[in-house]
């Protein structure tokens, strides 16, 4: 069966994997059709939902359009939870490859290194980061990353644990690869999979992490997110419901596709162990 | 004996990851932008230069880095968190002022949350190939999926906007000077926003746990011998699958303690509830770093312990476990 088909047999994973396009599709469109800034006031404010042409979310307390916010945040979301991971994973895989293929003393320091950072309550560290660091992209970026590398390293690990004396890897040592080669050439490959699944689920955190960052008034000023909108809609939420409820829908559903997604490259990647369901 | 020098050996591991954080604190102040004094005094750089230059002095900043260490590690291994110059009092006193409601709603969401997510769990397992089991899941992947902040947003919006049922703000009501019987009843309707907020998304997690523990625990070998003894399918399901499935369902739980710190953070700061989280909120909002970081060390030491203490419990429920920590 192609990984598509195996993919597919996850009705859940579809249904995600469409979600997800029509978000990237937001995403894409948001300079299209509201090539004005999103800040931009552009009617008179606490205009309600489904009112006037247009406006079909509303406007917010400076009168700004709901739908270009919500449009050009989906932009920052994905940006956001996509190259956090990716720094996360730039941080975790060689902590977790060190750790399991050396062994001994280095994998004792380094899993109580990644001990370290897994007690710590890791909203509260995220908070104190960017709180320091000042509120940017970057510094969003980065402490969502510091806060989410422990699993992956410890994932790792315990996959070079389990290969690093499998044949091929004892062979690849005979004919006197390096162990660097070893690593990356042998047996990294061969943690990809688990390693996508872990991924595909951190970007959805991350969504989540990044939202309640704004949330508090931890967003980057420059940028309109969705976390922001609901931060900032908050003391008007008995008047203008709609202003928190719309960005709300659109983490929602966009963290519920990453998940479902996840679960069917699950399914799809390893075919073995896939649960009864 | 054996015992006695496992809570030995785990107090000191989490002792050294105090220490960790005590000096991960320190360097963060480091790098802060602006001058250290100035975020000790909770300003940005705007204080009247006596100010400080005094503060400077106090606080040791003309000594070299290792000696500023020392004494910042020294004060906090002492209790001496510092000072909050915006609220005009000692950070530890302001922490432990907040400190009975974030345990009180923490608490209840915990308790809450793991009974509930057991139940639901159980019942999930019980039903793998029927509707009704795979709807529990697709509930509780969606209460996972949701914004902790929303839906704390959203059930003010339905709860005490449209059908004024509960209180949305608070602790208890203002001016009301309830007491006894009178003023638990205040407070408990006030809790029952935030801590079902704050359970939800921990039912969700501890619902799936509990259906993958349960499912795992299916698969033994004592399962088969209770089946081909003829026991009732329910007996099974409760006696021996269900008790086995717990104990690692509670540890994950323990585990969960700094998730829960988070969501605290965000559910006070809906909810006006007066606790830690809240205090933070508000120590962000102020930029005083001082009270932030005293919180941060303080939320970390409380999840280290809570860790610890599930650690025990777990080993003393469960006689198999024998080993070092």
């Amino acid at each position: 069966m192609s990984f598509f088909a195996r993919f597919a047999q996850n009705r859940g994973a579809l249904v995600g994997l469409i979600i997800l396009w029509a978000i990237i599709a937001m995403a894409l469109l948001a300079p299209v059709l509201f090539p004005d800034s999103p800040w931009r006031m552009v009617q008179r404010p606490f205009l309600a939902p489904f009112e006037q042409p247009g406006f079909w979310l509303g406007t917010d307390t400076m009168g700004r359009n709901v739908a270009s916010g919500l449009m050009h945040g989906a932009w920052v979301s994905l940006l956001i939870g996509l190259v956090s991971t990716m720094v996360a994973l730039a941080i975790g895989v060689p902590i977790g490859a060190l750790a399991g293929y050396y062994g001994g003393l280095v994998d004792d320091g380094l899993m109580r290194f990644t001990e370290f950072f897994q007690t710590i309550p890791n909203f509260a560290l995220a908070i104190v980061l960017v709180a320091i660091m000042q509120p940017s992209v970057t510094s969003i970026v980065l402490a969502i990353a510091i806060v989410s590398w422990p699993p992956v390293a410890r994932l790792v690990r315990a996959e070079f644990l389990s290969l690093r004396h499998r044949e091929y890897v004892e062979a690849a040592r005979l004919v006197g690869q390096s162990n660097l080669t070893i690593i990356l050439r042998q047996i990294l490959p061969n943690t990809l999979s688990p390693i996508i699944v872990l991924a595909s689920l951190m970007v959805a955190t991350a969504i989540l992490l990044e939202s309640a960052l704004s949330f508090l008034g931890l967003g980057d000023p420059n940028v309109m997110s969705w976390g922001y909108m609901i931060g900032a809609a908050r003391t008007v939420i008995r008047q203008a419901w709609w202003l928190s409820f719309f960005p709300g829908v659109a983490i929602l559903l966009t963290v519920l596709a990453l998940n479902l997604v996840g679960e069917g490259l699950d399914d799809a990647l390893n075919p073995k162990l896939a649960r009864e369901r | 004996m054996l015992y006695a020098r496992l809570i030995l050996m785990r107090l000191l591991k989490a002792a050294i990851v105090l220490l960790m954080i005590i000096v991960f604190n320190f360097v963060l102040i480091q790098l802060a932008p602006g001058d250290p004094a100035s975020i000790l005094a909770g300003e940005a750089g705007a204080a009247d230069e006596a100010f400080i230059a005094q503060l400077r002095e106090q606080f040791g900043l003309d000594q070299p880095m290792y000696v500023q260490l020392w004494q910042y590690v020294s004060g906090i291994a002492t209790l001496d968190f510092g000072y909050s110059y915006r609220q005009q009092m000692p950070v530890l006193d302001l922490i432990l002022d907040r400190l009975p409601a974030t345990l009180l709603l923490t608490g209840t969401a915990f308790v809450l949350s793991l009974g509930l997510g057991i139940l639901a769990g159980s019942m999930a397992a019980m039903r793998v190939k029927k509707a009704s089991g795979s709807l529990i899941m697709a509930l509780a992947l969606v209460f996972y999926a949701t914004p902790l902040f929303w839906v704390a947003l959203m059930a003010v919006v339905l709860f005490s906007v449209y059908l004024d049922w509960l209180p949305a703000y608070g602790m208890f009501t203002v001016g009301a000077n309830l007491d006894g019987l009178a003023f638990a009843w205040d407070v408990a309707k006030h809790l029952v926003l935030p801590a079902t907020t704050l359970g939800l998304f921990f039912m969700a997690i501890y619902t799936r746990m509990t259906r993958t523990s349960m499912l795992d625990a299916a698969q033994q070998d004592f399962v088969k011998t209770a089946k081909a003894k003829g026991l009732h399918p329910r007996l099974i399901q409760r006696r021996h699958i269900l008790r086995n499935a717990l104990l690692p369902i509670i540890t994950l739980a323990g585990l969960q303690a700094g998730q829960m710190v988070g969501g605290a953070i965000l559910t006070e700061t809906v909810f006006a509830w007066p606790g830690i989280g809240r205090l933070m909120y508000e120590a962000l909002m102020q930029r005083d770093y001082n009270l932030l970081l005293g919180i941060f060390f303080f939320s970390s030491a409380l999840v280290i312990a809570f860790n610890i203490i599930t650690d025990l419990v777990y080993r003393l429920a469960d006689p198999r476990i024998k080993g070092a920590a």
